[in-house]
């Protein structure tokens, strides 16, 4: 399998509150400190990306962020712009504003066309070979689907026009396992895991991409071996003992502890389930399940961030330049 | 009587709102099982695509579009008792737009044409965010039947949760628009309109008349809908404001699905709708974040090894080293659970400022996939907590 850094476009999704935006961040910037021309490119305008990145706010045009780290925000609106002044050579494009959105109109209500703009111009980027790695914080799992599917879609429904000439080439870029990939980011709880298990069953059928790896996130620490298990299990006995040595929240402290190993406990069963249910798929789905420890720090950032692609390198077995985390955040 | 049975009580309808993977449909069904528990009536709860376990668990293996009853030995076996009576159905998307196809038809003409129509599937899932506007309809076909005395509504989950309460505006909007206008005044004017022109050069150029045609004679058929759609999107709307109608916003205390919670519950606010409780779910306990605990963990930290040996007696055949080693990960690690409950303490207080009813569900270590976890969960719901 090529490696995950190798391919030229890398879809990111997840469902919602998985960490996918700052997941998506964390591979841009491995990519980057590797050394390869990286785009990193958030969909849905929303600005998660640009708290990622710790930056005020992203736009069309692709900004540095950091040494070969590049990103942007996805906006239909200038993405047709671009394609009208590349592809359709539209002599009065002093004004298209107006005209944008009517065809906004057009694009909400007509299936893909939307999509096939922000996809489009992705493609776009991987034909002219701007970068090394595109890394795209897409749709989360119940949208991306239509997302990536979009070509397909045109291609299916649209008889003649441009846009029909134009799907073959995004759907050669896409459908290329060497090439084009789909991450999908989980946490080992029930719900994520099952929404992520069908998706990758079924993402190729519908849209032709491949997946690429599953990306477990904020998956707890194994606290006790097996010998110290075997003592914390037999502790209740000795807890007045640990009462008078340090006081009555002894027990709360030990409770804490066995909250938190219950919880490794129920994730672990959940992302073993995934395993087989991948390994059981047809065909089998013989993609790595990675995982990004729980790093018990809520709130999200650029620290963050180089937190989780100092874990995804060692995971992925990649050499990086060091992180960004002395300059003082 | 406890603030959740209150609320219960005293609405018709319950809408349970929140961003995605908040436990909205494990919460609702709960809901629907306290509800059960207390009142004599008939009650719905509406559900969208739960975990499949949850499904089954709720005997919900076939469930389509319309009620159907758990029965009654279901609650027995899992121990839980009541005195209403609890329906379950499912919303299918799919199937819900055949059907207001079939009611807004004007003729079986028109209705065959647009269900015949190639883009019909495609469009239908893609506009007006047709979930969320479904949901909402079926929430008033229900209500306006009278079956049942209380509705309970697992919404959508939605990437915006706002989108469900301007779905049926936004469907009023779409039928007034420009865009419908445009797609279905005939083709030929279309082109000698002035105004349009460029538009529709370009629009000819980038999607091919062919396509457009097909839009358009889709929405042609379309628009023949238009009376019965918007009518009824004006009585959903209404029914939404209604004073027998109330919000419930569920969220963990995570950043992202907290601060959706806040920008919902103000939306609700803003548009004059009710919020009836905010259901905290997977609260971690508030002794985590406490002093006593904060102290013992600083102390066990500093602890020397008299304390290992002398717990390492009380245990059978352990060594001190082992003793000394699992000692100091608990008070190490502690500061982990700590930091997060400590945090999660302070976003619950800045919640508890948009609802006069906090629910707080705590964080149980296994999944819910029973009659008798929905009901334990209701008990805990039950549980009346202090503000601030």
């Amino acid at each position: 399998m090529t490696s995950l850094l190798d391919l030229d476009l890398l879809w990111v999704t997840g469902k919602g509150g998985v960490g996918k935006t700052s997941t998506a961040a964390a591979i841009a910037e491995v990519a980057a400190r590797s050394g390869r021309s990286t785009l990193v490119c958030e969909m849905d305008a929303k600005g998660a990306l640009a708290s990622a990145l710790g930056v005020d706010e992203l736009d069309f045009t692709p900004v540095e962020v950091a040494p070969n780290l590049h990103a942007m925000s996805m906006s239909t609106e200038d993405a047709l712009r671009e394609y009208l002044r590349l592809f359709v050579r539209i002599p009065f494009i002093g004004r298209i504003g107006p005209l944008a959105k009517t065809f906004d109109f057009v694009a909400d209500a007509a299936p893909g066309v939307k999509e096939i703009l922000s996809v489009g111009k992705l493609c776009f980027e991987v034909r002219e070979k701007n970068y090394d790695l595109i890394v795209v914080d897409a749709e989360s799992t119940g949208h991306i689907v239509s997302q990536i599917g979009a070509p397909k879609v045109i291609a299916d429904l649209v008889q003649v026009g441009l846009v029909r000439e134009q799907t073959q080439w995004m759907l050669d870029i896409l459908n290329d396992v060497n090439r084009t990939g789909v991450a999908v980011v989980t946490t080992p709880e029930e719900m994520p895991v099952t929404e992520s298990s069908e998706l990758l069953r079924r993402l190729t059928s519908e849209t032709g991409a491949h997946p690429a790896v599953v990306i477990a996130n904020r998956v707890l620490p194994v606290l006790f071996d097996r010998r110290e298990q075997a003592v914390v299990d037999q502790l209740d006995a000795a807890l007045p003992t640990l009462i008078d040595a340090v006081g009555p929240g002894a027990s709360v402290v030990l409770e804490a502890a066995r909250f938190t190993d219950a919880r490794r406990r129920t994730g672990a069963q959940h992302l073993g389930r995934m395993r087989s249910e991948l390994d059981a798929a047809d065909p089998p789905l013989n993609i790595p399940i990675i995982t990004v420890p729980e790093l018990f720090a809520r709130n999200g950032g650029r620290r963050v961030v180089s937190l989780i692609a100092d874990g995804l390198a060692d995971e992925l077995d990649i050499e990086i330049s060091s992180g960004q985390r002395a300059n003082g955040e | 009587m406890s603030e959740l049975d209150n609320l219960l009580a005293s609405r018709e309808m319950i809408l349970v709102a929140g961003s995605g993977g908040v436990g909205k449909t494990t919460i609702a069904a709960a809901m629907g099982i306290a509800a059960a528990q207390r009142q004599k009536g008939k009650i719905l709860v509406l559900t969208v695509d739960p975990a499949k376990r949850l499904a089954t668990a709720l005997g919900l293996d076939e469930v389509g579009n319309s009620p159907v009853r758990i029965e009654p030995a279901i609650f027995k076996a899992a121990g839980v008792t009541v005195r209403g009576e609890l329906w379950v159905a499912m919303l299918d998307t799919k199937a819900g737009w055949d059907e207001l196809i079939r009611q807004h038809a004007p003729d079986a003409e028109v209705r065959e044409a647009v269900l015949a129509n190639p883009l019909y599937q495609n469009i239908t899932s893609r506009f007006v965010h047709s979930h969320d506007y479904l949901a909402m309809e079926q929430l008033h076909d229900l209500h306006a039947t009278g079956d049942f005395d209380l509705v309970i509504v697992d919404t959508p989950p939605s990437r915006n949760a706002l989108s469900i309460l301007d779905a049926p505006s936004r469907m009023i909007d779409f039928f007034g628009s420009r865009l419908l206008r445009w797609l279905t005044v005939p083709y030929r004017s279309r082109l000698f309109t002035v105004a349009s022109k460029p538009f529709y050069q370009i629009a000819d150029r980038v999607l091919g008349s062919r396509f457009l045609q097909d839009i358009a004679d889709f929405f042609v058929l379309f628009q023949a809908m238009e009376k019965g759609f918007v009518k009824r999107a004006r009585a959903v709307e209404a029914l939404l404001g209604d004073a027998q109608t109330a919000f419930v916003v569920v969220t963990t205390l995570e950043t992202a699905p907290s601060h959706e919670a806040k920008f919902l519950a103000q939306a609700l606010l803003n548009r004059g709708m009710t919020l009836g409780a905010m259901v905290v779910n997977r609260v971690l306990p508030a002794r985590l974040a406490g002093n006593d605990a904060i102290a013992s963990a600083n102390a066990l930290l500093a602890a020397g090894p008299e304390l290992v040996d002398a717990v390492a007696e009380q245990l059978d055949d352990v060594s001190p080293k082992t003793v000394a080693a699992v000692l100091a990960q608990l008070a190490e690690r502690f500061d982990d659970v700590a930091l997060v409950a400590s945090r999660e303490t302070e976003r619950r207080a800045e919640l508890a400022t948009f609802a006069t009813t906090m629910l707080d569900a705590p964080w149980l270590t296994g999944d819910i996939h029973d009659i008798a976890g929905l009901g334990e969960l209701a008990e805990h719901l039950r549980v009346d907590s202090v503000n601030g």
